[in-house]
């Protein structure tokens, strides 16, 4: 028993002084919480270890960032309700200006603070379909043939699906010149098409790929790049369309977190980190699309060229919302006329 | 009421003692009572009131636009058929089970006995994950029996099916210990007195067991409403059609309505407090008959 604390002793008497020299050298170590949507885990694993080393290395302090997962607005209300978020990188804008609008909790203008509206990476939605596209989509047209399904998470409750629903319907306004008879007609003849209706992104992946159901998924470009090279290795095959939404999922500090917390330097610079050269090469490598002029000639060749229309188009995503996803919108009107 | 009122009762109140100056012969029931009290109200009657409150917040057309809609009124129908249905079928396969658990012995007994306790105590989701790969037409039950035209996930058979194995315990569970009690000897004497074996079931089994098979329906059925991690994986969610309310209830909170989530749960609250009250009603209507007659 004595051997073991003269030992102890030692040892603390020998690690001691370096613990304390090195607690001098560098500052407290600090932690961040970045809340963000479904598909991103593999992203900002990725990049989390590429800023630590970076922060390391230019101020000395060690970082750990923790991340936290889930659809888009269950994750936006979880902050609201008092996740101690200092970053979010939510599906899109509208989550993030719900984190302003009901608790105010960074400021209106947030989306102008960073370069590109806030958004350092963005993609577009794309058909993941069975190998050898058995059925022969090859565009939005093809997908309101009768016989055809369609797996699509709901739009109410998944920020994916609200860019898939908008893609589709921007496909029809631009197939049909913008008479909205002819598009209420496409969508409802597509919304027909679609046997089971998830919360969530993941859980349509999870539909499509492991139970085996409908015949194409409406899916982020970078999560239909991760089924065909990494969930189901030459199961299945990505089809372009024409045309789609430029999807950009934005990225924002939640100000009363971070001056509660004292982590706002921090926090600014991860998130200024994702424009950094490095960190765009790894959402490259990650199947998100670069806006880095460098690193987008670098992957021209990954990233299929199409036509993109964006939430501008809609007049913005408050009137977007308005128009499409609020109760008894054209989501609900589309819907009950499917269901005859 | 006004009857009530308008005449007085003989000897007023001062002849009536006030319960709680009265010795009782049963120790500490006023500390039992008052914990008993405290419990449920903090427990059960806050949260159930703040629903209310909350939903009440909303005024009368709002209210009805979000708690009774068409969308919503489906959910309802949905979730409280397929809740009754399954505690229906609960009723009678779990009925069975009991019965033979509880009178025969044979090899693995213990484990069969051990299996139907599981679904309480399983993860909901790990459940409906379960049931959903084996049910969906690429599942090893699923694909025979979707050759020959029988689908039984992604629509409301898959919630009725992921509700019977959440409720199973429940009705055997309660009905099991009332059958041991019973003894077989009774089943012997009416059949040595001629009876036939349906007429044993029907005239001398089933009123004995009838309050605990009520009981266990009525668990079954509650705990079949309130459902939601299980069935969200097998129904499909189609509004109108595979929609569960508790599932509308989490859709109107991630779009930030929390008046509107408090509205339909209000509904689901009054509408199962009256289902329930109506199996309450059965089942004392039940005994006063068999007492009287």
């Amino acid at each position: 028993m004595r051997r073991f604390v003269l030992a102890g002793l030692a040892a603390t008497l020998m690690v001691g002084p370096i613990a304390l020299e090195a607690a001098r050298a560098a500052p407290a170590p600090v932690e961040l919480l970045n809340v963000s949507y479904d598909p991103t885990r593999e992203l900002y694993r990725d990049i989390n270890d590429s800023f630590a080393a970076s922060w390391k290395a230019k101020t000395g302090q060690d970082v750990t960032i923790r991340q936290s997962h889930g659809g888009s607005g269950a994750q936006a209300r979880s902050v609201i309700e008092g996740s101690p978020a200092d970053v979010v990188t939510l599906a899109l804008a509208y989550d993030i200006d719900s984190l302003a609008d009901k608790a105010k909790l960074l400021p209106a203008t947030w989306q102008s603070r960073l370069p590109h509206n806030s958004t350092p990476y963005y993609s577009t939605i794309v058909f993941l379909v069975r190998k050898g596209n058995p059925k022969g989509l090859h565009d939005w047209g093809d997908l309101i043939k009768p016989g055809v399904q369609v797996i699509t998470a709901n739009p109410k409750t998944s920020g994916g699906a609200r860019w898939n629903y908008l893609a589709a319907w921007g496909y029809a306004n631009k197939a049909y010149h913008g008479d909205p008879a002819k598009v209420r007609d496409y969508m409802t003849k597509l919304l027909r098409n679609v046997p089971v209706l998830d919360s969530g992104s993941r859980g349509a992946t999870t539909t499509f790929v492991q139970r085996g159901q409908g015949d194409v998924l409406l899916a982020w470009e970078n999560e239909a790049f991760l089924a065909v090279n990494e969930l189901g290795k030459g199961q299945f095959d990505v089809v372009v369309p024409s045309v789609s939404i430029r999807a950009e999922p934005p990225v924002a500090v939640v100000d009363a977190n971070v001056d509660r917390k004292g982590t706002r330097a921090v926090a600014t610079a991860y998130l200024q980190y994702l424009y950094t050269r490095p960190a765009q090469q790894i959402i490259a490598k990650n199947y998100y699309r670069p806006i880095d002029p460098v690193v987008v000639k670098q992957y021209a060749d990954k990233f299929p060229r199409l036509q993109l229309f964006t939430i501008q188009n809609f007049g913005g995503w408050t009137k977007a919302q308005a128009a499409h996803f609020a109760d008894g919108a054209s989501f609900d009107q589309i819907f009950a006329a499917a269901k005859h | 009421m006004a009857t009530a009122s308008a005449l007085p009762a003989p000897g007023g109140a001062g002849r009536r003692k006030p319960i709680f100056r009265r010795r009782v012969a049963m120790p500490g029931l006023g500390l039992t009572l008052g914990v008993t009290l405290l419990w449920l109200g903090l427990l059960v009657l806050l949260p159930i009131a703040a629903v209310i409150v909350r939903s009440l917040g909303l005024g009368p057309a709002h209210f009805a636009e979000v708690a009774l809609s068409a969308r919503a009124l489906a959910a309802y129908r949905l979730s409280f058929g397929a809740a009754l249905a399954a505690a229906a079928i609960n009723g009678v396969f779990g009925l069975l089970i009991a019965w033979v658990l509880v009178r025969y012995d044979f090899p693995g007994k213990r484990l069969a006995g051990a299996l139907v306790d599981l679904p309480f105590a399983l993860p909901t989701a790990v459940a409906g994950i379960a049931l959903t790969a084996i049910y969906a037409n690429t599942g090893i039950v699923g694909g025979p029996l979707g050759k020959i035209g029988i689908t039984l996930a992604y629509n409301p058979a898959g919630v009725v099916l992921a509700l019977i194995f959440i409720g199973l315990p429940f009705v055997v569970r309660t009905v099991e210990p009332v059958l041991a009690d019973l003894g077989q000897d009774i089943e012997e004497a009416a059949a040595t007195l001629g009876a036939s074996r349906l007429i044993v079931f029907r005239r001398v089994l089933l009123p004995e067991i009838l309050p605990a098979l009520l009981t266990g329906f009525a668990l079954a059925f509650a705990r079949g409403v309130g459902e939601y991690g299980s069935v969200i994986f097998i129904a499909g969610n189609m509004p109108f059609r595979s929609e569960i309310a508790p599932l509308l209830i989490v859709t109107q909170l991630e779009q930030f309505d929390y008046e509107g989530a408090t509205a339909i749960a209000a509904v689901m609250l009054v509408v199962s407090f009256a289902m329930l009250a109506v199996i309450n009603l059965i089942q004392a209507r039940e005994r006063t008959w068999r007492n009287g007659g």
